[in-house]
């Protein structure tokens, strides 16, 4: 294995390096998942937006750079509906410029930030804020979900209201529980009289009772503190109930479970609102890489079964799952030092979640348009933004992808400030050799 | 699991921190040099194989008779012993677990003895001690309490060394248990016939069949035809409400009373790791009683224990002083 000859180039958003540049990219296969096309041609895209998408290079069209895409990939830039930045308030891990930065790099040009960070994105004076700190960053584009409740803390509805007007695209409690159903059910009764999707990670609180580990055989030999399949299956029903109250939007982020995928599936069959995202690593790793005690493969909710990863492939490769994303936590490394149970769980995985969205494809799990529909239009449609498309007229937030290039994932050569990845020196077949972003 | 972390590539122990993957055949050694420590009774009790070692208890949870048998194995072999009762309070006030071993390794240690209450603390502190400081597993969380089997075998293969014919059952909270897991191992490697695992359903961790054990939620089924009963202790003050309705209602179903005994093997042994609670898991008389071997596990603990640390530290151990030789 080599590592890649170059560093992935970025090219700075708009706001720090006007004007756009006009660039032209011919002979590449071109993945537009809206249009559901897989084709070869040439694509040019002009001040942030896409102007050509065709077989042939155009006639008389003039672009700053012209690039030769042969044996590559230009597909949407993905959108990552979880993505922590650690700022504001936990800048000892990341900061928002070095995370949106490693983000662009990585070929994600969007994601969005839950509301947990400190403080709690629950005013509209904590949206300015991050908006600011966001726009200086100068990386990927950074939307973010305003708290359900008033600090998180489940006992009061936020003003969901001037949350939206500020430009939340969603709200959401974080990974902090709303113990109080009928709290629960006030706060999606009223946002979705608001027209808001409510952002869910189903882990009833008393089941994980702390836990650390998926309840089964390895955490039983490791004796790590388990959390039941119960823990999401409880959770699930409890909103699914409220939903089908309420008739409110709710979005399942990073279910764990094949119990989970078989209740957002019967409830998408009955025709509930309901959509789901997964973490890329739940798609790859099981219970079994904490071998070891092994507290890289920490995370929250936790890796389960064989059997669990492989239905939320399925579900995955069946759209019912239309969202693959990050769930993104750097950590500074004392993070990690630790007994597993005492160490902070979470993966900085901005940087392999396009290469293990590629991995799938290179197992034959999702064709290569599928899994660019579960990195930005599944993900731009559950925050209701534009994206994903690359028609003429359409944002130009690309990435260009070589497929095939090998390289070995180096925690030292990572851009985020988190260097906790459990696929540390592993193989990689593919990555993002460019990304653009376009006008926002 | 990691073998490589507790054994090095001559296949001696550096550390140990689990009995999971130990071969048979250094397993069935350390019992046979615990049995020239246990029953040397010609001179003094002492043997100088660690003189000048320096050898650290460092309890992270409270204790006095594991760490007293580990102090009284270390002064035996003429190491010098340090004990240090560290509360969790005090690593809260910003120093990391890192930072209180590397503190103390750099006092020349060349052994700890850790407690601690976290499952894989033992793996933490090997992966991060100095190269020849040697880790001790006196207990980590519900995972490993590597010395206990040890004795526990000990106690058993004196008694009865015929462990392919062995049926044991494990009776109590298996679920928070470190002693269970790693007698569960233990046994196994050492080929007994049959484990089983004795409780109410709240106490059994799920998927342990997978660890090799056949579980049983009532005692006189899970009883019938063993030939030795380890019970567990269960933690009152944990499990009342929460798990179990009652300390009663647990005797009543789970508790070992003469009656019950008398309908055992005539030869079966009874087995506790201590402390016991009378009245609940075992009746005061059965824990002395002729077939109790419950004191003798606490006699052999001191001797297992010796044994351990003369291999790890010992003349054809490794330690601090072998790799400052290298």
């Amino acid at each position: 294995m080599k590592e890649p000859s170059a560093e992935p180039a970025v090219t700075p958003p708009a706001s720090r390096l006007p004007p756009l540049p006009a660039v032209l990219i011919k002979n590449v296969r071109l993945l537009d998942p809206v249009a559901d096309t897989d084709t070869t041609g040439c694509l040019g895209f002009r001040d942030g937006r896409i102007d050509y998408h065709g077989p042939a290079a155009p006639k008389g069209a003039r672009y700053d750079e012209t690039i030769d895409g042969s044996g590559l990939w230009l597909m949407p830039g993905a959108v990552d509906l979880c993505a922590r930045m650690r700022e504001p308030g936990h800048t000892q891990k990341a900061t928002m410029r070095s995370e949106s930065t490693a983000a662009l790099a990585a070929g994600i040009t969007a994601l969005c930030l839950p509301p947990d960070t400190r403080p709690v994105i629950d005013n509209t004076a904590v949206v300015v804020r991050v908006n600011r700190i966001a726009k200086a960053a100068g990386g990927a584009y950074v939307y973010m979900l305003g708290a359900l409740t008033r600090g998180l803390e489940g006992d009061a509805l936020s003003e969901m209201s001037a949350l939206k007007q500020a430009g939340c695209v969603g709200v959401g409690n974080g990974l902090a529980p709303v113990a109080n159903t009928l709290i629960a059910r006030r706060a999606l009764e009223y946002a979705s009289s608001l027209g808001i999707t409510v952002h869910v990670v189903p882990l009833d609180p008393a089941l994980a009772n702390g836990g650390c580990a998926h309840e089964g055989a390895v955490a039983t030999r490791l004796g790590l503190p388990p959390i039941p399949v119960s823990a999401e299956a409880v959770a699930m029903r409890q909103w699914i109930s409220l939903v089908e109250d309420t008739g409110a939007r709710v979005h399942f982020g990073r279910l764990s479970s094949a119990r989970g995928v078989a209740l957002l599936e019967s409830a998408q069959a009955r025709g509930l609102p309901v959509t789901a995202d997964v973490a890329a690593h739940q798609l790859f790793l099981t219970d079994e890489d904490l071998d070891g005690f092994n507290a890289m493969a920490h995370v929250l909710p936790p890796l389960r079964t064989a059997q669990d990863r492989d239905a939320l492939r399925a579900a995955v490769r069946a759209g019912s799952i239309g969202a693959i994303c990050s769930d993104h936590q750097p950590h500074e490394a004392d993070a990690k030092i630790n007994p597993l149970p005492m160490t902070e769980p979470g993966i900085s995985s901005l940087e392999t979640l396009l290469p293990l969205a590629l991995r799938l494809v290179h197992e034959g799990v999702l064709t290569p348009l599928q899994a660019a529909a579960r990195l930005a239009p599944g993900p731009a449609a559950v925050l209701g933004v534009e994206a994903g498309s690359l028609g003429p007229g359409a944002r130009a937030d690309l990435v260009l992808v070589d497929p095939a290039l090998e390289w070995q994932l180096d925690p030292s050569a990572m851009r985020s400030r988190g260097r906790n990845t459990p696929f540390a020196r592993q193989n990689f077949a593919g990555r993002a050799v460019r990304t653009w972003l376009g006008a926002h | 699991m990691n073998p490589g972390l507790q054994i090095d590539a001559d296949g001696r122990l550096r550390h140990l921190l689990t009995i999971e993957g130990l071969p048979r055949a250094l397993l069935l050694e350390i019992l046979d040099r615990a049995e020239h420590y246990a029953f040397d009774r010609a001179g003094d009790k002492k043997h100088a194989v660690l003189h000048g070692r320096t050898v650290v208890n460092l309890f992270f949870e409270a204790s006095t008779r594991t760490r007293t048998t580990f102090e009284l194995a270390a002064k035996r072999l003429a190491a010098d012993v340090v004990n240090l009762q560290v509360s969790s309070s005090s690593t809260s006030k910003g120093e990391t677990l890192l930072d209180t071993l590397k503190t103390i390794e750099a006092m020349q240690v060349d052994m700890f003895v850790i407690r601690h209450e976290s499952s894989g603390a033992a793996h933490f502190f090997a992966r991060h001690a100095a190269p020849g400081v040697a880790i001790l597993n006196a207990g980590d969380g519900r995972h490993a309490h590597p010395t206990q089997a040890l004795l526990d075998m000990f106690t058993i293969r004196r008694h009865k060394p015929d462990f392919a014919s062995l049926r044991v059952a494990i009776v109590g909270d298996m679920l928070h248990s470190r002693v269970a897991r790693s007698d569960i191992h233990a046994l196994r490697i050492l080929g007994a016939r049959e484990i089983r695992v004795v409780a109410p359903r709240p106490l059994v961790p799920a998927g342990i069949e997978q660890m090799g054990v056949t579980v049983y939620n009532q005692l006189e089924a899970g009883l019938d035809g063993v030939d030795a009963v380890i019970l567990l202790r269960l933690q009152k003050e944990r499990m009342i409400g929460a798990f179990l309705p009652s300390p009663g209602e647990f005797h009543r179903d789970f508790g070992l009373s003469r009656e019950r005994l008398e309908r055992l093997k005539p030869d079966v042994l009874i087995m506790h790791p201590g402390p016991i609670n009378r009245g609940v898991e075992i009746e005061g008389d059965v824990a002395y009683g002729e077939r109790s071997v419950i004191l003798e596990q606490v006699a052999h603990g001191v001797a297992v224990r010796m044994a351990v640390m003369a291999m790890i530290l010992g003349e054809t151990g490794g330690g601090r002083r072998e790799a400052q030789a290298q």
